[in-house]
């Protein structure tokens, strides 16, 4: 019968594709089959999940090279009569989502953000127009690559029944060396993670940056920007990015500072539980998409803010 | 050695209107895809260093052909156009197919520049889609490139590494959007730009079919809905008082 094939390079970014996958099993009676490479420890996890693994333990397969590794997965679909391909569109995910699909001459879908299964089909909601619209789509090819936007699911959780095996593939010989592979810095705030994101743009002054920063304190947040913030004006690193190219956030509150509201921007904070904007320009659109809406200027604002919070 | 650039004509996102959740794209003027121009840039910095030609290549109606003079006048050397009204919002895997078949017709290509993402649909496919057709090893994500003789060293950037790469050439690459910081031409340049060589494709130039089946079928296309309260707040105590109603102070 045929079946369904995910795969992640990171074990929670699978137990997400798991859960979606379980929805789309339900829908379509196919049954799923999660494909782990080089790691042992994924492999058992995976297991432990409840998960039908299948282990690929090649060192001469290069994870950095994306070619190699579609081509993996392009033999273990083969191999295991999979019609859906489920991957994470983190980024390593996005980059083979592609590639995969055009070897197995499949339809793709990346940054999928929700799917529901209607008469047999996979229906996938994903951002659209840079972000303005939401569009439901589904694949017509007989395969199908479907990349899921990380963190648009819950890990699945641990179900008995689990089996482990190893697969054998063919490898060729890789143009691609990895030379160095060294961790971010980064400072580790997890802006996705916090309840609470005090976001940042360019109507902002640098000076009041370390206002902004003692309001996200004071109420235990997070310091959030746009994107010309970290790439332009390097004020703040580039994982503290929201919008479409940065990171997509969930908090409970968002406090928005002197930030137009272009579509780019805004997709990455929509889902925000309360926003609450302050822009000098009354005719800003990120008024419109706000709880609370304050028109001042950020100079007098900041302070005044900073020291009511209790600084 | 031929370096090349893959872009994509968009509607300039910043005048799409939403009416009835509809997005408005008619009469929206078209531009070239930003990160499109981050590669762009990368092409012309790699070209200036290694005496290269660069050369850009799109697909799309016949408004490319105006559109693309941004990327001659920011400077590319000459265009390879596919030009044809119907492949107006064409999917993924056309574009590839139709950009593979037109970088097969460039000699001597070293490098295949992409951004990580077109402008608009930011699906990210076309770059991996090509480096597959053309049977070349791909980078994605890249915050850095290097030609150094028959290898590129390269830089790709993950969410939490970045891995330095040896890559033997012609290589696929798609660049990070803050790779660089694209120039803006000179008015000299824009002048200059329509006088550049462009190679013109039809359909028929290019072996390809199309496939009367679209791999992709869109439902629906709609602007969220948005239920926000919109409370106008004149005062930082009103807005204090508003952080203690939500329970986000004095918790």
């Amino acid at each position: 019968m045929a079946g369904i094939l995910i795969y992640s390079e990171k074990s929670k970014l699978a137990l997400e594709l798991l859960t979606a996958a379980r929805l789309i099993a339900k829908g379509t009676g196919l049954n799923i089959k999660i494909l782990c490479i080089n790691s042992d420890k994924q492999a058992e996890e995976m297991v432990a999940q409840g998960a039908e693994t299948y282990h690929i333990k090649e060192q001469n397969l290069n994870l950095a090279d994306t070619a190699a590794v579609a081509s993996a997965l392009q033999q273990a679909a083969g191999k295991l009569d999979a019609s859906i391909v489920i991957l994470s569109s983190n980024r390593r995910g996005k980059e083979l989502s592609g590639r995969l699909a055009q070897k197995l001459d499949a339809g793709c879908l990346s940054d999928v953000t929700s799917l529901q299964v209607k008469d047999g089909k996979v229906q996938c909601a994903r951002n659209a127009l840079g972000g303005a619209t939401i569009a439901t789509q589904q694949i017509e090819t007989d395969m199908q690559v479907i990349a899921l936007a990380p963190r648009s699911f819950e890990p699945a959780g641990l179900q008995d029944s689990g089996s482990l095996k190893e697969m054998a593939i063919e490898i060729e010989s890789s143009l691609i060396k990895v030379l160095e592979s060294r961790s971010k810095a980064g400072d580790a705030a997890d802006i996705e993670a916090a309840d609470i994101l005090v976001v940042v743009g360019q109507g902002m002054e640098q000076g009041d940056m370390v206002l902004a920063e003692s309001i996200a304190r004071a109420l235990g947040g997070e310091i959030a920007c746009s994107k010309p913030v970290a790439t332009d004006k390097k004020w703040l690193p580039e994982d503290r990015i929201v919008g479409l190219s940065g990171k997509k956030c969930k908090p409970q509150l968002a406090i928005i500072l002197g930030i137009s509201g272009q579509v780019q921007f805004n997709v990455g904070i929509r889902d925000a539980n309360t926003i609450i904007a302050i822009n000098n320009d009354e005719n800003a659109y990120i008024l419109q998409m706000a709880d609370y809406a304050m028109v001042a200027d950020l100079k007098e604002v900041l302070p005044e803010l900073n020291k009511a919070l209790g600084y | 050695m031929n370096i090349v650039v893959a872009m994509k004509q968009v509607p300039d996102l910043q005048q799409v209107r939403i009416k009835n959740r509809e997005p408005v794209i008619e009469g929206v003027p078209f531009t070239l895809g930003i990160i499109d121009k981050n590669a762009l840039e990368a092409g012309v910095q790699l070209k200036e260093a290694a005496g290269s030609n660069l050369i850009v290549v799109s697909a799309g109606n016949e408004e490319v052909e105006e559109t693309i003079k941004e990327a001659l006048a920011a400077g590319a050397d000459e265009a390879y156009l596919v030009l044809d009204d119907k492949l107006d919002g064409m999917e993924s895997s056309l574009t590839a197919s139709l950009l593979a078949a037109t970088i097969q017709k460039i000699d001597d290509v070293g490098l295949v520049l992409f951004g990580e993402g077109s402008g608009d649909n930011y699906s990210g496919q076309v770059g991996s889609r090509v480096a597959e057709i053309l049977g070349l090893p791909q980078v994605g994500y890249v915050s850095k490139i290097e030609l150094d003789g028959t290898v590129a060293r390269i830089t790709r950037s993950l969410e939490d590494c970045e891995e330095l790469l040896e890559v033997q050439l012609p290589v696929v690459v798609t660049v990070m959007g803050g790779i660089n910081e694209p120039r803006i031409p000179s008015v000299s340049q824009i002048l200059k730009a329509g006088r550049k060589p462009k190679e013109i494709l039809d359909l028929d130039d290019l072996d390809i079919e199309i496939a009367e089946d679209k791999k992709i079928s869109t439902l629906s296309n709609l602007a969220p809905e948005t239920d926000r309260k919109r409370v106008a707040v004149k005062s930082v105590t009103e807005l204090i008082t508003v952080l203690q109603a939500e329970g986000f102070v004095g918790r």
